[in-house]
């Protein structure tokens, strides 16, 4: 029964058939989505099986800390599938993001071996990685007896895996030749541009292709749109939130740079460059003539939210954020549209500062032979592939998904530009920040100067001049500077 | 020697010295005393290291740096500053606005009882779900407190996102909540005068500011001194309404202690400077509450005609 079917989602899985191919196959074997379902899982589990021991830790069992958010409510809807393919029981708690970070410090700081893995971004290992609490996973990747050979380690696109590793000295490049893998890039978000096509088409609005456009087109949609709707939608809460998306992603486009690292290993502020300051003066004058009022308050969540009930015009942020904005119950679902945007009008392609939720191994952790399991299963292909289809596992970090067409065809279809968008800017989407343990301290000062600035209580030259001398001061504190 | 004989459930007899028997008697407070004292003095080394989790291998003592470090930064004096302001202006204004509805509702009734525990609502609520309701009416767009501010013509009336306004915000906010504190403590204190020179008072047709300043605000000083006391420790020590609301921005407007230190801690993971901002915390609380009590002793003396 089904043999022939079972032979072509054999043949899907050995890469000899592709999707489209795989779905006019079953479909025309008369074949209903459930039972297609039903037997491509069952053969992916055959197939992920075929060439590895996935049994070796039977019966063991993991714990993991999460954060609430689509990529865990993904990996929570398959979870039963690693549970059949390797016998390992899972369990796991979720906590929001307003207080999961604080959760992760407490439990890793205090050694706690309760939980085996746990969700992270690739900033936070630059604290967790020095400090001993977390595990470099070169170890396990680069052992054959402990990596399943389909793995595809080589699939992930280059700079986010990148992004993930560090050598862990202060301003040491990321990826480099000695860098250790602190995490696994699991999803990740670059900062582009996601807008309200009626309201473009309403005042006659183009989309922004520069820095200049932007602060104009901005203006042009928060005076002529009415209704109380304003002009862009970024960041500005007292927080290195605030700094890492559309900011430092337009920043970085103007070859501007967090921290200067001399020769001998010393970092130095470099954030008063007359270049810095004209770009400061531009995204200040921006936020005064057409951010939201309250814009010192606003997280990602404020942001992205405005955007889908219609309350901005657009977002210089994270495009997965544009992305739910355009589904679900959301005022504006339907109606957003992408694209790609660098800031420098001479840039030949954005370069979108980027943030990664990964996947990291506690060094407290009960068994790190079976956490490893769990850890190349949640990042393995056949996850990301259930993930981007079936779920909002967006944006994928394998190449591979990004190839697939089924997973274009559905962006391209309900999602105007987003797969352009991230085509053109994937080659520069990277970590533009200089990996040191500071890194929380700078980028939270960076953002307490940009609020002064915005409510101007300093002016753009003078708040850049004193925030370089008090991060070289704490740097010097530090011994890093 | 002199000893004490106990007998046990079981009925075994044991005797513990009469000189041992106070120190016995006392070892479980010692003990919860230890609990206390271990995290305390945690602290206080913590405070004198150069200790940040993310620079495990440069951890060591360096003997007062961290306080040394506080006099040339600014910020630090800026955290001094604004905690000192919110804990001055928050408690005055409850404590006039607690005084003042204590009197309206001094005497017995059912409306003043309904109200007086109406009014006590806000104590109820979690502080940090009160600054996110005050965060919901102050919002530009479609905050209850932003519509009415635009009726009396504040129009754009920034709220905690203006440097120029954010103090006031928070400190509404605490006044809502902590207000019926100080009000309940004063009604009681009301309520419990002895009548005799209120009676008197009015038999001589003494005025009611004469009364108010001479009789009844002397009689309530414990009261008030009780009340100021525990609000200004807590006010001194404020975190969640401030964060919940601004995370200590914009700018640098809010940075209290309590923000600053876990900031340090949760973020910057810099566990040195952390300890050493609430060990300063400790020694200004410290300080208040000597201040605070000296007073109270020195008044409950005078009341007994002892002073």
């Amino acid at each position: 029964m089904y043999d022939k079917e079972k032979d072509l989602i054999g043949a899907f899985l050995r890469g000899e058939v592709d999707r489209r191919g795989l779905l006019k196959g079953l479909g025309a074997a008369g074949l209903t989505a459930g039972t297609a379902g039903t037997l491509f899982n069952m053969m992916s589990t055959q197939a992920l099986a075929a060439d590895f021991d996935w049994k070796a830790h039977s019966g063991k069992s993991l714990k993991l800390l999460l954060n609430k958010h689509p990529y865990a409510d993904a990996m929570i809807a398959n979870l039963q599938a690693f549970k059949d393919l390797t016998g390992i029981e899972v369990t796991y708690d979720v906590f929001p993001e307003d207080v999961y970070f604080d959760k992760v410090t407490a439990a890793l700081s205090s050694s706690s071996s309760e939980y085996d893995a746990f969700m992270t971004g690739a900033y936070m290992t630059w604290t967790y990685g020095p400090a001993g609490w977390i595990t470099d996973l070169n170890e396990w990747i680069k052992d054959p007896a402990k990596t399943n050979p389909q793995y595809g380690w080589d699939d992930f696109l280059p700079g986010v895996k990148a992004s993930c590793a560090w050598n862990g000295q202060p301003g040491g490049a990321l990826g480099s030749e000695d860098a250790k893998q602190w995490c696994i890039p699991w999803g990740y978000e670059q900062n582009n541009l996601s807008y309200n096509q009626e309201m473009f088409e309403k005042v006659g609005a183009s989309v922004p292709k520069n820095l200049d456009e932007l602060v104009a087109t901005a203006a042009k949609l928060n005076k002529d749109v009415g209704g109380g709707v304003y002009g862009i939608g970024v960041r500005g809460s007292r927080s290195w939130a605030t700094i890492h998306p559309g900011f430092l992603s337009g920043y970085a486009n103007f070859g501007q740079k967090d921290l200067n690292v001399s020769e001998d290993g010393k970092l130095s502020a470099a954030m008063n460059t007359a270049e810095s300051k004209a770009f400061h003066a531009k995204w200040v004058q921006m936020i005064q003539e057409s951010g939201p009022k309250d814009w010192s308050t606003y997280t990602w969540y404020q942001v992205g939210t405005d955007l889908g009930a219609g309350a901005s015009a657009m977002i210089y942020d994270a495009d997965i954020l544009g992305y739910f904005m355009n589904g679900g119950d959301n005022k504006m679902a339907g109606k957003l549209a992408y694209a790609p945007f660098a800031a420098n009008p001479e840039a030949k392609a954005p370069t979108p500062n980027i943030w990664i939720w990964s996947l990291a191994m506690s060094n407290f952790a009960k068994d790190k032979d079976a956490t490893w399991y769990f850890l190349q299963w949640a990042s393995g292909l056949e996850h990301a592939i259930f993930g981007a289809t079936k779920m909002d596992f967006v944006n994928p970090v394998r190449a591979s998904v990004w190839k697939d067409e089924i997973f274009r065809e559905r962006l391209n279809k309900s999602y105007p530009g987003y797969v352009e968008m991230h085509d053109v800017s994937a080659p520069g989407a990277k970590i533009h920040f200089t990996p040191q343990p500071l890194f929380f301290d700078l980028t939270t000062e960076w953002a307490a100067t940009l609020q002064k600035m915005v409510a101007k209580e300093v002016p753009v030259d003078e708040g850049l001049d004193r925030l370089v001398e008090s991060i070289d001061r704490q740097l010097a504190e530090a011994g890093l500077g | 020697m002199a000893s004490v004989t106990h007998s046990s459930p079981r009925g075994s007899r044991f005797r513990i010295s009469k000189r041992a028997l106070p120190y016995v008697l006392s070892l479980p407070a010692l003990l919860v005393c230890i609990g206390i004292l271990i995290p305390f003095f945690t602290a206080v080394i913590y405070s004198f290291q150069r200790y940040r989790l993310s620079q495990p291998w440069a951890r060591q003592f360096n003997w007062g740096e961290n306080y040394l470090n506080f006099f040339t930064d600014p910020g630090f004096w800026n955290t001094l500053k604004i905690s000192l302001l919110y804990a001055g202006v928050t408690v005055t204004l409850e404590l006039l606005l607690g005084l003042g509805i204590a009197l309206l509702l001094q005497r017995r009734s059912t409306v003043n009882n309904f109200i007086s525990i109406m009014l006590l609502l806000p104590l109820m609520t979690a502080p940090a779900l009160a600054a996110l309701m005050w965060k919901l009416m102050t919002n530009p767009g479609f905050g209850i407190l932003s519509y009415l501010a635009s009726l009396v013509g504040l129009e754009n009336f920034r709220w905690a996102s203006s440097p120029d306004t954010a103090l006031l915000t928070v400190v509404l906010v605490d006044i809502w909540v902590y207000t019926p504190f100080i009000m309940i403590l004063l009604l009681a204190g009301l309520r419990s005068l002895p009548t005799q020179p209120f009676e008197a008072a009015a038999l001589d047709g003494v005025p009611r500011s004469f009364v108010f300043f001479r009789i009844t605000l002397p009689m309530l000083t414990p009261y008030i001194l009780t009340a100021t006391l525990f609000r200004l420790l807590d006010s001194i020590q404020q975190f969640d309404i401030i964060y919940a609301m601004t995370q200590g921005g914009p700018g640098d407007t809010l940075t209290v202690f309590q923000v600053e230190a876990y900031l340090n801690f949760f973020q910057s993971t810099n566990v040195g400077r952390s300890a050493a901002l609430l060990i300063i915390l400790w020694a200004i609380t410290y300080a208040l509450s000597n201040i605070f009590i000296k007073n109270w002793l020195r008044l409950r003396e005078r009341a007994r005609g002892e002073a």
